[in-house]
């Protein structure tokens, strides 16, 4: 007989303490470190997926802060250029017109300077011109020369037209003192008595005349009375031409001045960009 | 002629005895026992391991992943039992390479025991999933008539465990005892890698057999999609 019971019975029983023995001793610990291996494995996935989220989450902050940073300064620096742009244009205009100012006031003292100088030259040379016209007509001065100009004064009381002689009669007439003639030299007699008559004549009346010798006349005769005069002498010619020359030098300077360079100013700013 | 270890008693008292079965399975069940004790002693949870825990790694993943592909839903449930059932026979037909070594599967008291271990299981671990009721219903399906067919085919499939197991690790060592007696040097070394190789591939057998026939009678049977019905994909 192949099959003996109570082996059968034994190797079921002994079948039975290894299911357990096994259970016990290979499979519980080795699906329980399995599963352990397993969740460590997955929880360090899921660390590993955590810290890449947070890094891609930091990462992607850390881009936006830049991005925001770049932005920020981009507008800074347009803004800083605007501003540099603006101070820039603002001090270049304040310059230019610092320029413009410094410059026409330049211009004025310069024309100031060159009419000043003009006038210190024309004055100068004027005053040449008198001084040698005044020494060459001294030097000439002589008797007949005196006999000269008493004539010519005695042509003018003559010719004086109708409204100066009235005048000069007048005053003549109310005159307390008598009228003083004066003249650069002494006059000799024969003139003091033609001029004596002459003024006779003019005014028909006999006018008491006190001579008088003056040297800074210049070669001329002149009558005073009571405020009112009657004059020829060089001077007189000297002065009129010294007035003449003055407005002269004075038109000269106007339109000049008129020419002078205007201040420029500072234009729109057409500048395009 | 010796057929089976069954007749090398050591000792017995009445019904009771120690034959070589009995005395090389606790031999076998030492080994398996220590030897895992001894790996699992002290696990690495961590990537790296041992060698010997990877080798019981891989040995306790394929038994898991081969039940799971026969189609039982939750294999960590069944492992126990058919994980035991397949190292034990595996452990037996390896061990023949020890000399003087009798593999207590050439016994037809040990596969018989075994196959009634199969046969009570099976049973027991239908009625655990599909309730007492729904089980035996099973025995009348697809009608009544099929009632003593299945009976029949519960027993047959059981014997035919026992005896194939049987067959194949008496043969075996037959053989070699045979070959040992007519060409004593060479010829015997390639009979028993061959009959390493017939006691995985048996070892392999019962246990597939084991889960098929737990499979067939712990699987809830489900309504099919009548014709017409949109199936989910």
């Amino acid at each position: 007989m192949l099959i003996d019971w109570f082996t059968v019975g034994a190797q079921a029983l002994n079948f039975l303490i290894l299911v357990w023995l096994m259970k016990r001793f290979l499979y519980k610990p080795i699906l329980r470190a399995i599963d352990a291996r397993e969740q460590r494995i997955s929880r360090e996935l899921a660390d590993a997926d955590a810290r890449k989220t947070e890094a891609q989450k930091e990462s992607d902050e850390f881009r936006h802060k830049n991005e925001e940073f770049d932005r920020q300064r981009t507008a800074l620096l347009s803004k800083v250029k605007d501003e540099a742009q603006a101070e820039r244009q603002r001090l270049l205009d304040e310059a230019r017109k610092d320029a413009a100012a410094l410059s026409s006031k330049r211009q004025e003292t310069l024309r100031n300077e060159e009419q000043s100088l003009h006038q210190a030259i024309s004055r100068r040379t004027q005053q040449e011109v008198f001084a040698i016209a005044r020494k060459a007509l001294t030097d000439l001065s002589t008797t007949s020369l005196e006999e000269r100009l008493g004539e010519v004064f005695t042509r003018r009381l003559q010719e004086m037209d109708g409204g100066e002689k009235a005048g000069l009669a007048e005053a003549l007439k109310t005159a307390s003192a008598p009228a003083l003639v004066r003249s650069a030299f002494d006059l000799p007699a024969e003139q003091r008595v033609a001029i004596q008559n002459s003024l006779n004549e003019t005014f028909s009346a006999e006018i008491h005349v006190r001579f008088e010798t003056a040297p800074d006349l210049i070669s001329g005769i002149e009558l005073t009375t009571n405020g009112q005069k009657l004059a020829w002498s060089i001077a007189d010619y000297l002065e009129t031409m010294k007035i003449n020359i003055d407005e002269l030098l004075n038109e000269k300077d106007k339109p000049a001045a008129k020419a002078g360079p205007e201040p420029e100013e500072p234009g729109p700013e057409t500048e395009s960009r | 002629m010796r057929l089976s270890p069954d007749e090398i008693i050591f000792w017995q008292n009445g019904f009771f005895k120690l034959n070589a079965t009995i005395v090389f399975t606790w031999g076998l069940m030492l080994l398996l026992a220590v030897g895992a004790k001894l790996i699992t002693r002290k696990l690495s949870i961590g990537l790296k391991r041992a060698r010997w825990q990877n080798l019981l790694e891989i040995i306790v993943i394929a038994i898991e992943k081969q039940i799971e592909e026969v189609g039982l839903s939750q294999p960590q449930k069944y492992l126990g039992f058919l994980g035991t059932l397949f190292l034990f026979v595996a452990a037996a037909s390896l061990c023949t390479i020890i000399p003087g070594y009798e593999p207590p599967t050439g016994s037809l008291s040990t596969t018989v025991a075994l196959a009634l271990c199969v046969f009570v299981a099976v049973p027991l671990f239908g009625i655990e999933e599909q309730g007492v009721g729904n089980y035996l219903k099973s025995y009348v399906k697809p009608t009544f008539i099929m009632l003593p067919f299945n009976i029949i085919s519960e027993f047959s499939r059981t014997l035919a465990l026992a005896v194939r197991l049987f067959g194949n690790m008496m043969s075996g060592a037959m053989i070699i005892g045979i070959l040992l007696t007519i060409t004593p040097f060479v010829f015997p070394v390639f009979m028993t890698a061959l009959g390493l190789l017939t006691g995985m591939v048996q070892a392999y057998i019962f246990f597939i057999l084991a889960t098929v026939y737990i499979a067939a009678a712990t699987r809830v049977r489900k309504p099919r999609p009548e014709p017409g019905q949109n199936i989910e994909v």
